[in-house]
């Protein structure tokens, strides 16, 4: 089971995850969410993984094709707080370079383009 | 040694795959494996499992899916068959290559390959078996040896 909750920092919009984005579980969730967000014109988009305790294949797809469907739109996606889990399956499958991965805060949100 | 071998048959559904992954979870637990290696056997068996339900039966009901469970020693060895039209093996993309990077899916196997000692893949005609091997490592032996000292 996946909860999100979204609220807005100096125009980047942070999207809090927890639990498991997976298939069946969370990835709908995580698409519709995006999705929701690109209609309403956020283009700016913080993924708060601090508190996701895991994340299957289906998962990864989800965060790759959220940062494409972002960046089509002209906007950024960035990731906060990966948990070592989240941290090793992005590096193993090479996506940790393609991400722009934070661990602060107010540096993530200071981070996107004026 | 211990040797020991259970099977289950499962329905094509996601419930299956959730209770396959917990058995595999809850079963290297009580093997020694550590906790990461327990969160890597239960993921690839997930990876399988997913790919079983979705790709290989997709979802139907009259199609089963076939999961063992064998215990040899330390090592653990899963295997998950489905009734599906079978996988190419050709086929299957590099998740790593430039252009594939951004793809949304393909990483299913490449995981269970980066997971496990070992990942057979056999095209049953039809059907598609996958046989995961991994062997609880030495640290949980050495600490055991270093209690009994």
């Amino acid at each position: 089971m996946m909860k999100t909750s979204t609220r807005k920092v100096d125009n980047v919009t942070i999207v809090d995850l927890s639990g498991r984005i997976t298939l069946g579980e969370g990835s709908v969730v995580l698409r519709d969410n995006i999705r929701d967000l690109i209609a309403k014109g956020d283009k700016k988009i913080l993924l708060n993984l601090g508190e996701v305790t895991y994340i299957d294949s289906s998962g990864i797809g989800e965060l790759v094709s959220a940062f494409t469907t972002v960046r089509n739109q002209g906007g950024e996606l960035k990731l906060l707080n990966l948990t070592k889990k989240v941290h090793d399956l992005l590096q193993i499958t090479k996506l940790y370079t393609v991400f722009d991965v934070k661990d602060d805060e107010a540096a993530a949100i200071g981070s996107f383009t004026k | 040694m211990t040797e020991k071998r259970v099977s289950f048959t499962l329905e094509s559904t996601l419930d299956s795959v959730n209770m396959a992954e917990e058995k595999t979870e809850k079963l290297a637990s009580e093997l020694g494996f550590s906790e990461e290696d327990c969160h890597r056997l239960a993921m690839s068996v997930r990876e399988a499992m997913v790919n079983a339900v979705l790709h290989g039966n997709a979802y139907d009901p009259k199609k089963k899916v076939h999961i063992s469970f064998e215990q040899l020693g330390k090592r653990l060895t899963i295997t998950i068959a489905d009734e599906g039209r079978g996988l190419d093996q050709s086929d299957l993309p590099d998740p790593l290559a430039p252009d594939n990077l951004l793809k949304q899916s393909g990483r299913g196997i490449f995981l269970m390959r980066s997971f496990m000692d070992d990942v057979q893949i056999k095209n049953l005609h039809p059907g598609t078996e996958v046989r995961l091997m991994k062997t609880a490592g030495s640290e949980a032996a050495d600490t055991t040896e270093e209690q009994q000292r």
